[in-house]
């Protein structure tokens, strides 16, 4: 072929001797610039791709942005500290609009186009519920930060893990007995009518009859409910404690509806802090919830006795001594479940280094790597305490705080212990073939 | 809690749900009787205006009343441009064709709810109500504000009544709702009342929302059931029956506050959709309607 138009004719492009040079030093430059870091490894400098499964509408949307935020600090955390295994960490997103079924749809697409690694992050229970088949069909280990008792009751397949986060199952029963002590004995629960919820019905009875309390109603809400006054006949004159637990747009309705319903002839209230995470406890209709008690994960406002690990955390995720969004007081963060996206991803990365993990077709490594973690230290890893972790159950077991509102705020009055939420596991994963 | 109380609380719970309801059905109603629209997108109406309420008063510092007021205003006026705007390039072009708007607004639904999650967010936002007056009854307490939306839509109705059988609008309204082509032969704008009455059909969906935002939230999916429960109404009351509609809101509403706190209030779902069904069986024209000539 001839070049008639001299696209082939080198000598025309003009690269002296000077711009060669020039691109060579500023290669060099950048190599040593401060921020850019050398992957050592043998064979591949490919990243590893992690797909984030992210509730970015629906109505987990508000625990969606602050788990993607809390993922891009975590990433970002790593790849200056060198990468998993000496290469880089790359996420990739997809929207699952809080929706099983587009959940499984999201892990398939991760699986056959975007070809990851693993897929992490989901928090709604049903969300979980409706990806793990697709999950353990692709042999894609999914790591979620979720928390209902659906991981650690062995339903769902070997390959979903819950490593970051402490299951309801367990909460309820380290709380039980603060509750039966402090709040009251006579108890009547409000919860959705979904996974998440059922995992508070059934486990919440059995732990307060172990403290010589009881639950005297038990009143489910559908999800997409957005008006509640209409429950709140049903419950029972004698109640000594409400235990609350309402998740999705509508919670903050709930609570001022609670608030107008009792005024402040109100019982005990004990709440799961899902009923206003995201939500700013000074909002107007809130202030009927002053002296009553929430379950946090982790604290969303800064306390006292902060470790060195839990403020570098926060400075990470760019939360504020308030919980908020650093420079946005109204942007709340979901402080209680958010961590667990920071400390699954290291247990990721603990995982695929213990196994070894050069790509996709040491998945099987990577899953018996993370059975055999047993144990992870409070730490900059860890910020939320110290956790261990139950390899037959793929579940992990950590501290949980009560907090008491005062004042506008939330202060912890009370730190359970791991032993106070461990159970007898149901079953065993590492009995299903790989 | 006793009989008598319980009862209360519900009759309550059903006024408010049957006054917001009476409202946005009256704007599907209306924009059916007058130009034979069925309105797939009269919900997303509904969720603007409410999305509109959240912007409008958190834009607006004081008082939250001052807010409140200034969104009960433009929200609805903004709507209804919205919609003027969308039934001159959508529906006229269609010349208001009965299958073809059908399928256009179920389009125009998806490109108002996205526009909404791309400039909104997908967050649930609340609008603090105008006041927070909390009625002291012996056995429970209530939301001022809540009676306050039973007097407010019932205001408003009043007013759309008197509009409708009072005045000169109501009357060329009416003529062009009895016979489009006789009305335009009497020198009638057919075609500017459409456009009118389109657009207050979706300003009452946006009024209806603005009262009911302070005490749910504002939600960019939010549409949905308001829309439902608007079909359900005027096919019970009888499409394009201002009474009907009105008796069948009260209707529903009333029932589904009294069966939701009495039993549970996926019943009420239940019966209301059922009674639809031996509506559309026994009385097709609805309970008011006219069977069409």
């Amino acid at each position: 072929m001839t070049d008639k138009n001299g696209f082939f004719d080198l000598s025309k492009t003009g690269l002296t001797r000077r711009t060669a040079l020039k691109g060579l030093a500023a290669g060099a430059g950048l190599a040593v610039a401060p921020g850019f870091v050398r992957y050592s490894q043998a064979q591949s400098s490919a990243p590893i791709k992690i797909g984030f499964q992210c509730h970015r509408t629906g109505i987990g949307a508000a625990y969606g942005r602050w788990y993607d935020r809390t993922t891009a600090a975590a990433v970002k955390a790593i790849n200056q500290a060198g990468g998993i295994n000496g290469r880089p960490v790359e996420v990739i997103i997809e929207d699952d609009g809080t929706d099983p079924g587009r959940g499984a749809e999201v892990v398939g697409k991760f699986a056959t186009q975007h070809k990851t690694d693993i897929v992490y992050g989901t928090l709604f229970s049903h969300v979980v519920i409706g990806s793990a088949p697709a999950a353990g069909e692709a042999k894609m280990p999914y790591f979620v930060v979720s928390e209902g008792h659906h991981v650690a009751s062995t339903k769902l397949n070997r390959y979903v893990f819950q490593p970051g986060i402490t299951d309801v199952k367990s909460q309820i029963q380290a709380m039980a007995p603060w509750i039966a002590a402090n709040a009251g004995k006579k108890v009547t629960q409000i919860f959705p009518d979904f996974a998440f919820g059922y995992d508070h019905r059934d486990y919440l009875p059995p732990a307060l009859k172990a403290q010589g309390g009881e639950v005297i109603a038990q009143i489910a809400i559908p999800p997409t409910e957005s008006s509640f006054t209409k429950y709140f006949p049903q419950i029972p004159a004698e109640t000594e404690v409400i235990y609350h637990v309402m998740v999705g747009p509508a919670v903050l309705t709930f609570v001022k509806e609670l608030g107008e319903f009792y005024g402040s002839s109100r019982p005990q209230l004990f709440g799961f802090i899902d009923s206003l995470e995201a939500t700013d406890i000074n909002s107007p209709g809130l202030e009927f919830l002053d002296g009553s008690h929430f379950w946090e994960g982790s604290p969303r406002y800064a306390q006292s006795d902060d470790s060195a690990a839990q403020k570098a955390y926060r400075a990470a995720v760019g939360i504020d001594d308030n919980g908020a969004a650093v420079g946005d007081p109204k942007d709340v963060s979901t402080a209680a479940h958010m961590f667990g996206c920071w400390e699954t991803l290291y247990v990721v990365k603990k995982a695929m280094e213990d196994a070894g993990y050069k790509g996709p077709e040491d998945r099987a490594k990577l899953v018996e790597a993370t059975e055999a973690l047993t144990e992870f230290a409070e730490g900059p890893e860890h910020p939320q305490g110290p956790k261990t972790f139950n390899g037959k159950i793929h579940q992990c077991f950590g501290i949980q705080n009560i907090s008491k509102v005062e004042g506008g705020r939330l202060n912890v009055v009370h730190k359970t212990k791991i032993e106070d939420g461990l159970y007898e596991p149901e079953g065993d994963y590492t009995t299903q073939p790989l | 809690m006793h009989f008598g109380p319980h009862l209360l609380l519900a009759a309550l719970e059903g006024l408010v749900t049957a006054a917001v309801l009476a409202l946005t059905a009256l704007g599907l109603s209306l924009v059916f009787g007058v130009m034979r629209v069925v309105n797939v997108a009269h919900g997303e109406f509904f969720m603007l205006g409410a999305v509109l309420a959240w912007a409008i008063s958190t834009a607006i510092s004081g008082h939250p009343a001052l807010g409140f007021l200034a969104a009960l205003v433009l929200a609805p006026l903004i709507v209804s441009l919205i919609a003027l705007v969308s039934e001159r390039l959508v529906l006229r072009r269609l010349n208001y064709n009965p299958e073809a708007t059908i399928v256009a607004t179920i389009g125009m639904l998806y490109i108002i709810q996205q526009l909404a999650l791309t400039f909104y967010g997908p967050e649930a936002r609340p609008v603090e109500p105008p006041f927070s007056y909390r009625i002291l009854l012996p056995w429970f307490g209530y939301s001022g504000y809540k009676l306050s939306i039973i007097a407010a839509s019932a205001l408003l109705l009043a007013a759309t009544w008197f509009v409708l059988t009072r005045t000169k609008i109501g009357l060329v309204m009416r003529a062009t709702r009895y016979d489009s082509e006789t009305a335009q032969a009497f020198g009638i704008p057919v075609d500017r009342v459409y456009a009118g009455v389109f657009a207050l059909g979706a300003m009452l969906a946006a009024v209806a929302a603005v009262l009911i935002v302070p005490i749910s939230q504002a939600h960019y999916l939010m549409g949905q059931d308001p829309l439902l429960l608007s079909f359900i109404v005027v096919i019970i009351g009888g499409l394009g029956s201002l009474r009907g509609t009105l008796v069948a809101a009260v209707l529903i509403g009333l029932s589904d506050g009294i069966i939701s706190v009495f039993f549970s209030p996926t019943l009420a779902k239940i019966i209301a959709t059922l009674l639809v069904a031996m509506v559309l069986v026994f009385r097709p024209q609805g309970l008011f309607g006219t069977a069409s000539r």
